[in-house]
């Protein structure tokens, strides 16, 4: 896991090559401190920073195959390297080194730029053939690893992350309206769009390909589920057959998953989902193994207790970092540093924390149980519209809103609701049946209230984008004619997962402190299966991850396999408040800091900073805006440069 | 009971209005229907009312029946309030 940047073409700039691919990987070097490397070429040039996990002696980068003709940098794991290369020996290609590094390489010039398909991994990289003149970037299926790109003139530039771009020659950042009021609904601006204007993410499942014609970007995987009509798509075996290869599937994707050359650990917060991952590599590797956790003060929002019955049941080396308020309002805007875009939440911050706790004990490399709630059915969201359309089917039905109570049995402010204001939130509106985006209408309704606070001059900018039809613009064809499960699934696996879980709560935190997160629930075998899985099975009646607790009954103790969901969440907006940590926030929220940005009303932030700083309740909505106006002048001030230097590009403190 | 409609519209205006294109609210304009009170804005209401006013609110209380406009809080507040003076 490591750190790639670079560009194709000719750098408009009197700077050497050197200088500017030193600069540019300079600027994400925590992400691999164990070595730089770089190759320039006519046309092209390759930066990499290394943090060595596989083959530590022969994997250094950029690498080039055994003929000398194809260069690639390479950020991430391809889990399958020892089949592939295996496979590649059988076909007559020859390697020098022991790394998933050279079977990319041979995979290529095997396969061509179609190798990605073959590759079960989590990967980012830019290869160079020199004998075709080909250029290529590509990205995982899911999009675990990150890659952005910017053209100016006649060059390309790469990165793993942004602040990489913005030390090349010519490339600037201006916050993108559209990528705001995308970042303020659905909590992050839609991939190919960055916060930043003319600054692009490779989406995950897509490849760019350029020549001296130019450069295009193309799909070569796409997250689908079966029409609901067509029963012969779903897997209509009895559940215990489906347990049983979903039971064996799993185990596979967390073996291949432990393939390093250094100690692997893994977070276990005491949910069901990494408790799976943990107790699975404690039978893969029974040998000691160190597993890790955050706590919080307020009980609300801690897991200890359930952390505790999994400790004791695998008896693990179990760590736990204890995250304060006062922790995260310190520490957020070296994360906002990190995560390169605005948050609505504040639950990055704790795994920032933990990612350096777990860095300082020795480790790179740990494993999550991320993905199981998307690819399994395990997210509140999925009850909730479930609820939602069966109240919406019989709206004279006294009995069906009753079911209502039954969701969020975590939140203590929404327990206490009463029947006929849960029904005023909840029930669908007689349009939102046809609305392909049924299923996160409330949120994304809830999270645009922070357009309340959007400056006059942003009101503008905006007056012709609405983000609910730009994202239903982006939905596969055949989209309507999947089961609502599969298209609230759709949602949060296409969307959601690498736009937020795994960026900036994953890989943006993880790297800050060159910490690798492996995740089995998204091996792509894991993912199509369940795909096929019937949604009644998936989610019959309220029970969340049925299929998942049926395949995975014999590994946990009994209070954790029937353990109902509780979100990952952590204190927002009290966080920033209270104590002397947060002198910043004033600061970063005066009038006069609003109107030299001038994406805000100040005279509105104002009197939503002093609800949230008199602390008494501050609900979601409030919590969302006040995070995100926040993050938003964070990351303007620290990204955005009136006279963009090129000496100077934005640190990662 | 003038004072308290007044703490109670001053109330309304520093946490929810702010939201809306406008400073004021009419004393019987429903707060569900114009969106000026969401979910955990509910709560907000309830958890001031208890400790301005020192009132106990029952589950069965947090209805819109009682909490849906400013004439209603005000109302809904006096009731309480003579409830408790009577007992």
């Amino acid at each position: 896991m490591c750190g790639i940047a670079g560009y194709y073409g000719e750098p408009d700039c009197a700077d050497s090559r050197a200088d500017i691919l030193a600069r540019m990987i300079g600027s994400i070097a925590y992400r691999g401190p164990d070595a730089q490397g770089f190759h320039i070429d006519d046309g092209v040039g390759l930066a990499h920073a290394r943090l060595s996990i596989i083959d530590i002696g022969g994997g250094a980068q950029p690498m080039v195959d055994v003929d000398d003709e194809i260069w690639v940098s390479f950020n991430g794991e391809i889990f399958n390297y020892i089949e592939l290369r295996e496979d590649l020996i059988a076909r007559g290609h020859r390697f020098r080194t022991a790394s998933d590094t050279e079977v990319i390489l041979a995979a290529y010039r095997a396969f061509g730029p179609d190798c990605v398909k073959r590759f079960n991994g989590d990967f980012a990289f830019a290869l160079w053939d020199s004998r075709r003149r080909l250029f290529m970037l590509a990205r995982d299926r899911i999009g675990v690893r990150p890659v952005f790109y910017a053209e100016r003139g006649r060059c390309l530039y790469f990165a793993s992350e942004i602040k990489a771009l913005l030390a090349a020659p010519g490339v600037a950042a201006q916050i993108d309206p559209i990528a705001l009021d995308q970042t303020l609904t659905f909590w992050f601006p839609l991939a190919p769009r960055t916060i930043f204007k003319d600054i692009a993410e490779l989406p995950p499942g897509h490849i760019l390909l350029a020549t001296a014609d130019g450069a295009r970007v193309q799909p070569y995987w796409q997250l689908s589920f079966p029409d609901a009509a067509d029963h012969a798509a779903c897997d209509r075996r009895d559940a215990r057959e489906i347990a049983d290869e979903l039971s064996a599937l799993l185990e596979d994707a967390t073996r291949i998953r432990l393939r390093a050359d250094v100690p692997v650990g893994a977070y276990l917060s005491g949910g069901l989902d990494s408790s799976i991952v943990t107790a699975l590599m404690k039978k893969l590797v029974p040998e000691q193994l160190r597993t890790y956790s955050v706590a919080f003060e307020d009980a609300e929002f801690d897991e200890s207790g359930f952390q505790s019955a999994m400790v004791t049941a695998l008896a693990t080396d179990h760590h736990t970092l204890l995250c304060s308020a006062a922790d995260i309002g310190r520490s957020f805007p070296e994360v906002i540093a990190h995560v390169e875009r605005p948050l609505v939440r504040t639950g990055p911050v704790p795994l920032f924390a933990l990612s350096r706790f777990v860095r300082t004990q020795g480790l790179k490399v740990v494993l999550t149980g991320e993905g199981a709630d998307e690819v399994f059915a395990g997210y509140d969201i999925f009850k909730e519209a479930k609820l939602r359309r069966f109240c919406a089917a019989q709206p004279a039905s006294k009995r069906r809103p009753r079911l209502l109570e039954r969701l969020y049995p975590y939140l203590p402010q929404l327990k206490a609701q009463s029947q006929s204001y849960r029904e005023a939130f909840f029930l669908a509106k007689p349009d939102d049946l046809a609305d392909p985006l049924f299923s996160h209408l409330p949120r994304f309704r809830m999270m645009q209230g922070a357009r309340a606070f959007y400056s006059a001059e942003l009101r503008n900018a905006l007056a012709h984008y609405d983000a609910l039809a730009d994202l239903r613009d982006r939905l596969p064809a055949d989209f309507l004619r999947w089961h609502p499960l599969s298209q609230a699934q759709y949602l949060e696996t296409a969307f959601l997962l690498p736009g937020y879980i795994l960026s900036s709560q994953g890989d943006r935190v993880a790297m800050a402190h060159a910490v690798e997160g492996r995740f089995p629930f998204l091996d792509p075998r894991v993912v199509e299966f369940a795909t096929r899985l019937p949604p009644q099975v998936k989610l019959p009646a309220l029970r969340e991850k049925h299929m998942l607790r049926e395949a995975t009954r014999d590994l946990l103790p009994r209070e954790i396999a029937d353990r109902p969901k509780q979100p990952y969440r952590a204190p927002d907006s009290h966080s920033f408040f209270g104590t002397a940590c947060c002198d910043y926030v004033n600061e970063t929220l005066a009038p006069e800091s609003l109107a030299a940005i001038g994406l805000f009303d100040a005279a509105a932030v104002k009197k939503l900073v002093r609800k949230c700083a008199a602390g008494r309740f501050v609900g979601a909505r409030d919590n969302a805006a006040f995070v995100g106006i926040l993050s938003t002048q964070l990351l303007s001030r620290q990204f955005v440069r009136k006279t963009a230097s090129v000496s100077e590009p934005p640190q990662a403190a | 009971m003038a004072s308290s409609r007044v703490q109670i519209r001053e109330f309304i205006r520093d946490n929810f209005l702010f939201r809306e294109d406008r400073d004021t609210i009419a004393d019987s304009e429903s707060l569900l229907d114009t969106g000026v009170i969401d979910s955990t804005g509910v709560l907000e209401l309830v958890a001031y009312l208890e400790t301005e006013f020192g009132l106990d609110i029952a589950d069965a209380d947090i209805v819109p029946d009682n909490l849906d406009s400013i004439e209603r809080i005000d109302d809904f507040v006096a009731r309480k309030l003579a409830a408790r003076a009577a007992a």
